[in-house]
Formats: C-alpha cells, sequence, structure tokens
C-alpha cells in the first residue's frame, strides 16, 4: 500500500501467493510437534543454502509476543491462521516486504509475493523464480494429475491464489457493490475483505481472487483475474465521475465532514478511523480535498491499525487509551502535514 | 473458497432469489448447505418446496452412500473421511490416492476440472505414491530383520535405495500404478521402465 504503481488510485496493492507441502510429512493437521519442527527446520535449512538467505529474515512466530504477531499480521506478512495457530511456526521476510515465506500454516509452506498497484504479471514472474529457488532444495509433494497437494482440496493444483486489493468507495455510495459482487461470483472471481477470507469488508477495500485452482495453468488463472480489474476500474470511475457530475456538493461536504472528525476527534476507533479515511481517499483522489497526499492517507491506513500505534508508542495500550492516541496520531499527521504542505 | 461459517470447503453455492432484499448468493459446506435447505417455517412457499426437494433427492440417498465413504480411513496418516469431512482438511498427500472416488466429485464441484495443467516441479519424486511405497517395503524389511530373514530384508534394503536415488522421473505416478500391480513377483523388476511422455 505504498500509493504508487499503474492505478493505484483504485487498486492498492496484486498479490499472489502458493501452497505447498513437503512430501515427507503429513499435512499440518496430522503433524506432531515434532513433526512441525522437522519441517521448520528443513525449510530452515533449505534457505540456508538459498542465495535468497542474505537479503531475508528467517523469524520464529511461536517465540513472538502477541503485539508483534499482530503486528505482522496488520502488514499483511503473516496470516490470522500463522497468528493465532500453535507449534512450531516461522515466516521468512525480506526486508522490503515484496515477499514472505509462512512455515506451518494450513499448508506447510504459503509464498506470498506482494507488489503495489497492479502488476500481476511480474508478481507471478517473481513468485515462479522464488518457487523454484525453493522447490531446488525441497521435495513438493505433487502428482502429475493433481499437481500440487494442498491440506484443503480447495487449493489443489497449482495452489495459487491471485488477488488484486480494491478501493471502491464509489460503488458502494452508490449501492452498486452488490451487483458487480454477483457478477464477479459468475465467473468464479471470489470477493473478500482487507485480510482475506472470513474478514469484513472494511474501510471499502476488497479483494478479489480466483476461486478455482485445478484445471488451468498459473497464468491462465493470472490472465482471469487481471481481465476483472480493468473492468471493476471502469465501473469505480464511473460511480466516481456520477457522483461528482450528479452530487458534488453532496459528496465534496460527505468528504470535507470525514477529513474534519479525523482531524478533530478525540477518541477514535480503528474501523471509524478507516471508514472516514476511505471517504478522504477518494476524496483527493478526485480533487476535493486538496491539502492531502495519498501516500499519507495510505499510511494512515496501516498505521493506526491495534498493533502498528501501539509499537509506535512503544508500549501496550488499552483499548481506551488506543483510541485516545489513535485520535493525537490521526491530527498530528493530517494537520501538521496539511500545513507542512500548504508551506 | 471456504464456507461462509465455517472452515470447510464451500462446495455448495446457492443463489437465494426470495430474499426481499433480491437475490443472494452463498457459498455453503455441505452439513450448513443442509441446515440452510433444510429450515423451514418461517420461509416462503418457494423455498419450502426446495427444502423439501433437498431433502428427498439429497440427503436420503447421500446418506446412504456417505456412510460407507465415511468409514474409509488413509493407510498412511490414518483419518477416516468423516474427519476430513467434519475439518475440511485432509491428512496427508495419499488422503487423495486412499479417498480418490470420494474426493473426484467434490473437486468437480469446486474446480471444474479434474486435471493439473500448470506449472510441474523439475523434481517430480514427491508422489504420494512412492512415499506410501516407500514406508511400505521399510515396514516390510523391518520385519524381515525381525524374523532374521536377512536375505529378504537386504533385497528390499535395494529396493529402497533405488527408488531413493531415483529421484527423477522415473518415479511418475504411472510408473508407479504398474509396479504396484505386480507387488507379489519376486523378482526385482519394481524400477519399472521410464515412461514414455
Amino acid at each position: 500500500m505504498r500509493g504508487h504503481g499503474p492505478e493505484s488510485d483504485i487498486v492498492m496493492s496484486s498479490r499472489i501467493r502458493l501452497a505447498r507441502n513437503l512430501a515427507e510429512f503429513p499435512f499440518i493437521r496430522k503433524c506432531t510437534p515434532k513433526d512441525r519442527t522437522a519441517v521448520a527446520t528443513a525449510v530452515h535449512r533449505a534457505l540456508d543454502s538459498l542465495p535468497l538467505s542474505a537479503d531475508t529474515e528467517y523469524v520464529d512466530v511461536a517465540k513472538l509476543g502477541d503485539l508483534d504477531r499482530q503486528f505482522l499480521m496488520e502488514r499483511q506478512l503473516i496470516s490470522h491462521e500463522l497468528n493465532e495457530s500453535q507449534g512450531a511456526r516461522a515466516v521468512i521476510l525480506d526486508p522490503k516486504e515484496r515477499f514472505s515465506i509462512m512455515v506451518n500454516e494450513e499448508d506447510h509452506l504459503r509464498l506470498q509475493v506482494m507488489q503495489s498497484g497492479l502488476d500481476l504479471e511480474s508478481a507471478w514472474k517473481r513468485m515462479d523464480q522464488l518457487d523454484d529457488q525453493l522447490e531446488s532444495k525441497l521435495t513438493y509433494a505433487f502428482t502429475k494429475r493433481l499437481g500440487y497437494l494442498t491440506a484443503c482440496p480447495t487449493n489443489v493444483g497449482t495452489g495459487l491464489r491471485v488477488s488484486v486489493m480494491l478501493h471502491l468507495p464509489a460503488l458502494v455510495t452508490t449501492k452498486q457493490i452488490d451487483k458487480v459482487f454477483r457478477a464477479l461470483n459468475k465467473i468464479n472471481v471470489a470477493v473478500r475483505g482487507l485480510f482475506g477470507e472470513g474478514s469484513q469488508f472494511m474501510g471499502d477495500f476488497y479483494q478479489i481472487s480466483n476461486q478455482t485452482t485445478l484445471g488451468k495453468s498459473e497464468l491462465g488463472l493470472v490472465a482471469k483475474v487481471q481481465e476483472v480489474v480493468p473492468r471493476l476500474i471502469e465501473y469505480e470511475r464511473r460511480a466516481r465521475d456520477f457522483l461528482v457530475s450528479e452530487s458534488r456538493q453532496d459528496l465534496h461536504d460527505n468528504v470535507s465532514r470525514a477529513l474534519g472528525i479525523l482531524c478533530t476527534a478525540k477518541k477514535i476507533s480503528s474501523e471509524e478511523t478507516m471508514h472516514y479515511l476511505s471517504k478522504v481517499r477518494m476524496g483527493v483522489n478526485l480533487g476535493l480535498i486538496e491539502d492531502v497526499k495519498i501516500p499519507t492517507v495510505n499510511k494512515l491506513f496501516i498505521h493506526t491499525q491495534p498493533a502498528h500505534l501501539q509499537k509506535l508508542c512503544g508500549r501496550k495500550l488499552s483499548v481506551t487509551d488506543r483510541n485516545i492516541e489513535r485520535a493525537n496520531y490521526l491530527q498530528l499527521h493530517l494537520i501538521k502535514r496539511s500545513e507542512n504542505e500548504k508551506n | 473458497m471456504k464456507c461462509q461459517h465455517c472452515e470447510k470447503p464451500a462446495t455448495f453455492h446457492i443463489t437465494e432469489l426470495t430474499e426481499p432484499s433480491g437475490p443472494t448468493v452463498m457459498h455453503l459446506c455441505e452439513e450448513h448447505a443442509r441446515t440452510f435447505l433444510s429450515t423451514d417455517g418461517t420461509a416462503t412457499p418457494a423455498s419450502a418446496l426446495a427444502s423439501l426437494l433437498a431433502k428427498q433427492l439429497k440427503m436420503e440417498k447421500v446418506a446412504e452412500d456417505l456412510a460407507i465413504s465415511d468409514k474409509k480411513t488413509c493407510p498412511i496418516c490414518g483419518i477416516s473421511f468423516a474427519d476430513f469431512r467434519k475439518g475440511g482438511r485432509l491428512g496427508c498427500a495419499y488422503d487423495y490416492v486412499a479417498f480418490e472416488d470420494e474426493l473426484e466429485p467434490l473437486l468437480v464441484n469446486i474446480h471444474g476440472a479434474l486435471a493439473h495443467t500448470g506449472k510441474v516441479p523439475t523434481n517430480q519424486s514427491g508422489s504420494p505414491e512412492r512415499q506410501h511405497r516407500l514406508m511400505q517395503l521399510k515396514s516390510e524389511m523391518k520385519e524381515a530383520i525381525t524374523k532374521e530373514d536377512y536375505e529378504t530384508a537386504s533385497r528390499l534394503r535395494d529396493k529402497i535405495s533405488n527408488i531413493e536415488s531415483d529421484d527423477e522421473s522415473s518415479w511418475t505416478d504411472d510408473a508407479l500404478e504398474e509396479d504396484l500391480d505386480d507387488e507379489d513377483e519376486e523378482d526385482d523388476t519394481f524400477q519399472a521402465e521410464p515412461p514414455i511422455v
């Protein structure tokens, strides 16, 4: 969510993940604690023998505290499942956060590659290389007929999930979003919330991804998601144009009030923050709010989440204290930033 | 895709046309789909009819077949098909072989396909059949050693090392299937010819 890359006013990020399992071990649900440790060791050892290891960090997630785990989850470097589960588990991190590899998640390995804006093909290229490197040292469970074997049959075959995170506030405001989802569902494209499966739709962010993993090539699946995105971008742009032409005053009022609340509230929850930041983001993109920049808004989406906020403060905070701290943080960045940008 | 109400794979995609807010699409696992389809009472006549049909067509007939399938157990990891249906996760790669008949309709339902056409790893020795065969041979070797049948044990040891050293394409599924058929033969033909691709 760095706010650059193609179509970055609507497309936040592109993400590709692969599910892989080591042939010598049972799947996670039948792994003994010893097996889990052995899987982690095998992966760690494989990584150490690759040039990749020079620039990555192997993090033992089981040894991390709650706050650190949640922090990684908020940055989408680990999943909810890896955060919550028990036993030996790890994540391999790229310092630039272009990829991460989760160990002992739902599958032994979950590789993910992230990219700002819409750029699925180059994300797949990087993923393919990353997978090749690991595969040269590890034996994956694979059959010619069914491809890569995964713990859940919904991922078997390519083990690939291609997803694009979109910011669709105008489609939400014009109440067209459900219609769009129904159309996507018909063509086997899934819609999820900010943090993937089972998460809430927050801040008008939607993740769209392929529903099937078997029977199509990786590039075929990439193309399928890729082909839907321009249409969604176009729908969102049309909805934005409609709002500007039909009710510019109302829209301007709405986004300005959102900014007003963020700049003046004394206590604010993260849900409320997301809700108003989303409106501000649309306002900035439509030129209705001039003194705030998109990268600032994108940063605030991330930094106002609970674990980030506590990390920034350097201590654990209660919910109430977080809400106060969040309000302070927003004001500091939105007001100071707008004054700095004016000067 | 997972069920909207639990972690299991969503194999039923139901479009409810009678909701007052307009059509709603639901993605449900078998169990929740059943619950959904069987709820009546406040439901409209149309959905009551749907639930009746679902009961007649799906549940009773499937129930019998399911009872048989549910008892199937994977010889490697020990989970039964019922365990899988409960948790939505398989226990090991060999489950795809052990529960092949049960999983096939599920895969068709989820993916609309049954054949992988994507990436193939360079190292293809990770087939579950190969793992299974290795495990079998290892336990046979142990048994032979216990019985002090060293001749058999050494033959088995050679077979194992043949499989283990040969980690390239000759251990594809086809070669293994052929081999598993002649399991009882005494001679050393276990290392099948590399298949013609």
